[in-house]
Parts: C-alpha cells; sequence; structure tokens
C-alpha cells in the first residue's frame, strides 16, 4: 500500500505541475487579450482527471476539492462564467493547496469546508449574466445535434468573434487514419481552431474512413482551401474587420482587430516539423561537399576552364545560401531563456513556501536564447537543481540569522552566451559545501575508498556520482531519489556538462554548459591510426603540433605545458584501441574548456565538415566517446566524438578507456 | 461471451468500469482510451455493448455514438454512456442520436450491471 501511495503522490503531483504550467499560459495569454480555448479544457481535464485520482485512494479532501475547482471550471470552457485575473489567482492559490494536502498525511489534515465555501461563493459571483443567444439556424441540424455543449459553446464563441466556420470532408485509409488526420488537424490548428472531429463512414469506399472537420478560423474561404489542400466548405463566412466587439477576456478595449492581426501573420508549428527541415538542409549541404569534390577533381583534369569555373561559382554560391538557409532555420527555433525563468521561478515561489525559507530570486539574461528543443529539456535538470539549492543549499532563517546572514536566501539564474554555447548558473547564498563532509559520504557510501586521494574539484564531483543522492539525504522537497548524476547524464545527452563550485559558508553555484543548437554541427575531421573521427568543432579551442619529447608526466599521467598550463594529453588511437606507433610529434586538439581542458593526440586534421549527426543503433550504444554518426560525402561513414565523455573518462578515471 | 468496449479516457476510471463489468462470467472488455481508439478498434473487434464518456480529448461520446448509428456494421450495437452530473444536456443529446442508457458518474455499480444484464437477458 506505501508504493502505491507514493505512486498517488507522484501522479498527483505531476498532473498539478501540468496544471500550473496551464495556467501560467493562460495568464501570459490572458494579457495578450486571448485566451486560448484549449488550455482551459486541458485545466478542466486535469481537474477532472485529479478528481478522480483522490477518489480512488479515499483522498476525499482533495477529491472535494478539485471536484468544486472543475465545476469552476466547466462553467468558464462553456462561457457561463468568465477567465478573469481573479479567477487565475483563485486557481494558482488553490493548486499550491492542494499540492501542500498531498503532502501531508491525511490525518494531519484540517477540514476542507472553508476551501470548498471559498470556491462556491467565487463562482455563485462569477456566474455571468450573458446568455448566448440561438444561434443555431445558421449552421445545420445535422450537425448541432452532435455537438458535445463544450463544442457548440466553442461554435457560438467562433462566430461571435466574427471567425469563419468551415468544413473539410478528409477520407483517409483505415491503416493509417490516425498520423494522417493527426497531421491535417495540426495544420488546421495553425489556421484557426479544431471545433469538431466527427467520424463517418457514409459514403465512404470500403477499408476508408471519413472525418467531417469544422473549425473556426479568421481565413478566407480561398485561403483555407490552397493552405489545406482541401474542399473546404463555407458554413459561416467570416466577418473580417466588421467584428463583434465582444471578446473572451474583457481587455478593456477593442483588441479583437489586433486577434486578428496576430492570428494571421504568426503561425505555430510542431517542432518536429522543423527537425525535419533541418535533417533535409543536412543532406543537402552534404551534396554541396560532392560538387565540391567534383570541382577539384574537374580542375585537376581540365585546369581552370570557363567550364570549370563556372561549376566553381555555383558551388560557392550554393554553398552561401545552404548556410543562410541552416542560419534561418536555427533561428526560428530559438526561444529566450526567459521562458524557463518563468517554469523555474513558479517552482522556486512554491518551494520556498513549502519549506518556510524566504528567498530572493534573481534573473538575469532572459532574452539569451536557446534552441527549443533544448530548451524543453534543460528544465527538468534545472527544477533538480533549484529544488537542491532551495532544500539543502540555503539555510533555515534562523540558521542564517546566526551566521551573520540577511534571513533572505538568495538565488540567481544567470543565462550567458559563450560562443556556440549557452550557460546557465544557479547560484545560491546558502551555507556551501564541506568537501571533507561530502567525501565523507562518499565513503560510507561505499562509492571510494577512505584512502583515496581527492583534490578539492574530484571531491566536488562525487556529487555526481550514480547513488550518491540516495533517500536519506533527498528531502521530500528536492525530489524523489533522482540523484545529481541524472542531471549530469541528461546534460551529457545533450552535449552540454555541467559543474559546480562551492565555498563553504558563502554558496555554491552550478554551471549548465550546452551547445546553442543540436543537429547540424561542425566538426574537425581527425585522422588517427587509419581510421577517420569527427571532433565537434564547438569544443575545440585550439589545435597545435607537439613534440612527444616535450610531454611530462605528472602521477602517470602525461601533461603537456600550454602556456604556463598543464593539460593532460591522451592518444586518441589508446582510447578506442587502434593499432600504430607514435611517432616524434603528433597534432593535438584542444578540447573542453576552463579546468576540463585537455589534449587529444591525433596524426593528421583533415579539415572542417559540417555534418547532421545521427544516433548510432543500440548495438554501439555501450561504446563510451561516441556521440553519434555522420556522412561526409563518398557515401563514406565517419564517427563523431563525445568529447564530453572522453574527458569524463581521461580525467576521472584515469585511462579507464582502454580498451 | 459477451464483449463489452469501454471507451474512457481516464486509466483509473476505465479499470473500475472494467472491474464492475467483468463480475459476470459471460463478460469481456475491451479497452479504448479515446473515441479515436474506438473507431480504429471497431472494423476489427467484434462488440456487443459499447460503454462510453462524453467528454474524451480527439473525438468525443456524442461523435462515436453519431458515427456507430449511421453505419449498418454497428447501427445496433446498444451503446451506454456513462458521464458526470455536469453533462446532464450531452447525455441527452447522446440519447437523442441513439444511446440506449446512460449512467451518472460517480456511478453505483448495481446500476451499470443492471442494465448490462436487462442487455443480455443474463
Amino acid at each position: 500500500m506505501k508504493s502505491s501511495e507514493s505512486d498517488f503522490i507522484a501522479e498527483c503531483e505531476d498532473i498539478l505541475e501540468e496544471a500550473g504550467r496551464l495556467l501560467l499560459e493562460i495568464q501570459e495569454s490572458a494579457e495578450r487579450g486571448r485566451i486560448n480555448p484549449d488550455s482551459i479544457n486541458a485545466l478542466f481535464r486535469a481537474m477532472h482527471t485529479l478528481k478522480g485520482l483522490a477518489g480512488l485512494f479515499g483522498h476525499d479532501d482533495i477529491s472535494e476539492i478539485s471536484h468544486a475547482l472543475e465545476s469552476l471550471l466547466d462553467d468558464i470552457r462553456l462561457g457561463k462564467s468568465e477567465m478573469t485575473n481573479d479567477a487565475i489567482n483563485l486557481f494558482l492559490n488553490f493548486t499550491d493547496t492542494l499540492r501542500k494536502l498531498i503532502s501531508k498525511p491525511k490525518e494531519e489534515r484540517t477540514d476542507v469546508k472553508a476551501y470548498l465555501d471559498e470556491i462556491d461563493t467565487f463562482r455563485t459571483s462569477g456566474k455571468a449574466k450573458r446568455k448566448e443567444e440561438g444561434m443555431e439556424s445558421l449552421v445545420d441540424e445535422s450537425i448541432m445535434r452532435v455537438l458535445s455543449e463544450y463544442e457548440e459553446h466553442r461554435l457560438k464563441t467562433n462566430i461571435k468573434e466574427g471567425m469563419g466556420v468551415y468544413m473539410i470532408k478528409p477520407i483517409f485509409p483505415l491503416t493509417e487514419f490516425d498520423t494522417a488526420l493527426g497531421e491535417l488537424t495540426d495544420r488546421i490548428k495553425a489556421m484557426g481552431e479544431l471545433i469538431s472531429t466527427m467520424p463517418t463512414t457514409e459514403d465512404v469506399p470500403d477499408g476508408s474512413i471519413g472525418f467531417n472537420l469544422m473549425f473556426g478560423s479568421p481565413e478566407l474561404l480561398d485561403t483555407l482551401t490552397t493552405d489545406l489542400g482541401y474542399e473546404v466548405e463555407e458554413l459561416v463566412p467570416a466577418k473580417g474587420a466588421e467584428l463583434a466587439p465582444e471578446t473572451v477576456v474583457p481587455t478593456g478595449g477593442d483588441m479583437s482587430a489586433e486577434v486578428l492581426k496576430t492570428s494571421t501573420s504568426m503561425v505555430r508549428v510542431d517542432i518536429n516539423k522543423l527537425d525535419r527541415i533541418l535533417n533535409t538542409i543536412g543532406e543537402i549541404s552534404l551534396s554541396r561537399h560532392a560538387i565540391r569534390r567534383i570541382w577539384t577533381e574537374m580542375t585537376e583534369q581540365y585546369g581552370h576552364s570557363p567550364l570549370v569555373i563556372d561549376v566553381y561559382k555555383v558551388s560557392q554560391n550554393l554553398e552561401r545560401k545552404i548556410e543562410e538557409l541552416q542560419d534561418q532555420m536555427l533561428e526560428i527555433r530559438m526561444v529566450p531563456v526567459g521562458q524557463i525563468y518563468r517554469r523555474l521561478s513558479q517552482v522556486i515561489r512554491r518551494y520556498s513556501r513549502e519549506v518556510g525559507k524566504k528567498i530572493d530570486l534573481k534573473m538575469f539574461g532572459e532574452d539569451t536564447e536557446i534552441d527549443k528543443y533544448l530548451a524543453e529539456e534543460i528544465v527538468d535538470p534545472l527544477v533538480h537543481i533549484v529544488r537542491n539549492a532551495i532544500d539543502h543549499g540555503l539555510e533555515t532563517q534562523e540558521e542564517r540569522i546566526k551566521a551573520g546572514k540577511s534571513e533572505v536566501g538568495e538565488v540567481i539564474l544567470r543565462a550567458t552566451q559563450r560562443g556556440n554555447h549557452v550557460v546557465v548558473e544557479v547560484t545560491d547564498n546558502g551555507r556551501g559545501i564541506d568537501p571533507e563532509r561530502l567525501k565523507k559520504k562518499a565513503v560510507e557510501k561505499g562509492l571510494i575508498d577512505a584512502g583515496t586521494d581527492l583534490n578539492r574539484k574530484d571531491i566536488m564531483e562525487l556529487m555526481f556520482l550514480p547513488g550518491f543522492s540516495t533517500k536519506d539525504v533527498v528531502s521530500e522537497v528536492s525530489g524523489r531519489g533522482v540523484g545529481l548524476d541524472i542531471v549530469k547524464d541528461k546534460l551529457g545527452s545533450m552535449g552540454g556538462f555541467v559543474d559546480v563550485t562551492s565555498e563553504k559558508g558563502e554558496g555554491t553555484t552550478f554551471t549548465l554548459t550546452l551547445p546553442i543548437t543540436l543537429a547540424i554541427i561542425k566538426v574537425l575531421m581527425v585522422k588517427v591510426g587509419g581510421e577517420t573521427y569527427g571532433v565537434p568543432l564547438s569544443s575545440i579551442s585550439e589545435t597545435l603540433t607537439i613534440e612527444h619529447s616535450t610531454l611530462q608526466s605528472i602521477e602517470n599521467r602525461k601533461v603537456f605545458n600550454l602556456r604556463g598550463d598543464l593539460l593532460p594529453v591522451t592518444w586518441l588511437r589508446d582510447v578506442f584501441g587502434l593499432p600504430g606507433e607514435a611517432g616524434e610529434r603528433s597534432f593535438a586538439v584542444i578540447v573542453g574548456f576552463g579546468d576540463r581542458r585537455m589534449g587529444l593526440l591525433v596524426d593528421e586534421l583533415l579539415g572542417q565538415h559540417e555534418v547532421v549527426i545521427k544516433t548510432i543503433g543500440e548495438y554501439l550504444d555501450d561504446i563510451k566517446g561516441l556521440a553519434g554518426a555522420a556522412e561526409v560525402g563518398r557515401h563514406e561513414i565517419v564517427l563523431v566524438l563525445d568529447i564530453e565523455g572522453i574527458i569524463e573518462e581521461c580525467t576521472t578515471r584515469k585511462g579507464a578507456l582502454h580498451v | 461471451m459477451k464483449t463489452i468496449m469501454i471507451v474512457e479516457d481516464s486509466a483509473t476510471t476505465r479499470s473500475m468500469i472494467r472491474a464492475v463489468l467483468e463480475d459476470f462470467d459471460e463478460v469481456e472488455t475491451v479497452e479504448a482510451a479515446s473515441g479515436f481508439e474506438a473507431i480504429k478498434l471497431l472494423p476489427s473487434q467484434e462488440v456487443d455493448l459499447v460503454v462510453t464518456d462524453i467528454n474524451m480529448p480527439d473525438i468525443n461520446g456524442l461523435e462515436l455514438i453519431n458515427f456507430m448509428r449511421k453505419d449498418e456494421r454497428w447501427l445496433n450495437i446498444p451503446i451506454i454512456i456513462i458521464s458526470t452530473e455536469r453533462s446532464e444536456e450531452d447525455k441527452r443529446r447522446g440519447v437523442a442520436l441513439g444511446a440506449n442508457a446512460y449512467i451518472t458518474k460517480p456511478f453505483d455499480p448495481e446500476d451499470l450491471q443492471g442494465i448490462v444484464k436487462e442487455l443480455f437477458n443474463l
């Protein structure tokens, strides 16, 4: 029972997290003047699910509150009440209340009657007086009778807002209708609001299924027919400029013209579609390498004849355009870090209240841009680190006063762009990390031997070992036994890394470094032991030749003196167990940043290439040090190195990579 | 043996309905997590009764009922709506579209079993 109870809590927390996200979205869109009805409906569904879940596990109080909230949301989504700022605040407060209730044992909870009364009073007072006039006559009765009350309300709202109401009737083969329909509805949603999806087998050939899709859109019939590629039937024409003055949200002014403008000049696109385009561009840029190769071969054969020069010019032009296209594409995918901040600030506000610590949150670099995909992926690691900072990093108010600090703890989020990387720092001014205690704990957990000699940096790294943070150190707030090792793995999988610095008594900074974008990368091709590898350019700081006689040995590790810094070096041939002997000199590719720099020794440098990285199937998954494979001209495949992985292996496990 | 299809997007509610129905030895159940899944399953699945929610993402219960009632393959399969007390209007519409019965959530297992017994002459 205990474990299913914790499953229950986890599931509730997930639902509330989602509800919080939706509320922020609603809040933001309300400020812009139009709330997306899908968000309200999704919030309604979230409360509905929570109610059912709580009821099933016998948490009647939670079930009753979510039921009351669900009823209020039902009124709002059916247009019987409005999503005012007060309503948004009420929902925000109650998501917090629910979260608190869930984390408390049942017997410690107080009566919820006061809560229910509050919601009920709000609901009664907010019930709108306005009644929707009958618009049934505008749309055919055979359609009206299939609509649910909610769909009918959305239909009326669309008409009231001057949107056109349209119908298309696609027919798909039964075997693949789900993907085809999904794609079509996504396209419809980009141009308006999908009101109803009615499946039908009438007048449809065997083995197929038809759909009557009804949607509202500000676009005109012609545009829709062209853009959707289907015959579109107009049920109610769009009113265009003569919009009804009433909008869903009271904005204090007539926003309808603005609404119309933004919805026609902006397109929401599924990130996967952008991925596909980017992939295609990557493949095109491969053929551009081929053209360049052909040109080189032609020059060798025919010299600089006019034809050869023509080919050269064309290939130059093509290269430039492809580069532009790539840049523009990558730009489309960029979102400001501020988007992540908003989600984090919610977490911080919530947890600070929960653990009873006062926190001053400062955020810098909101405008720093990062790839949308990476932005999504980095949220969880950041939430984890922020929770850690609040829970373990910051002292209690009493402790802080005793230590002569302000009773308000400080958490700073700072994002900056450095070259091809975005660096996000989470700094707290809490108690800091005591290296001795950290080491002692690692010994207790059997992660290292008591006698192991570690420098300060190595000790800090211990935090990222699997099994380091376990249930007995992770409190309820900072997570459910998820360790920093997960954070580290996550960043590694995105081509980034995490660092930590800390001063005892002064605070801790976690630094997350990750590439601005994925997908296409520039690599330096290197040759070693007869094999060619790609080293991501973003990880390289410089290349140079070194005489082996200048290498020094420190504690059995080869190091190289680079302008006064001693950098560890590794023969790439040893990393992958390739044959061959080291000559007198090698090329050294200096990779990594800050104190994670090291030199990779290779036989030859072959030049730069832009490649599209593809993952290598599962069977090569276990080989550390490889990020993926890429095709470079002439159907040749090169393996692209995972520099973080190699640095990791070479610096912490001291050459454990030897095959 | 009778096959009942449960169409409901909440996994919790789905398993509750299944438990209630599988009390009968003569009944087996198939589940669809949305109206969408239901219409995907229908052509390949012999079904003797459909129990459906109304409010679901993508294709809702009313659209499912309308779909089945317009196709002779499923025209005569009985349909029971299970939905919340707030969906009074929607349930009424469902019956108008050709559903055989409706039950209000949270429901009494005996109500559902009673209707099933009657439909199948158990």
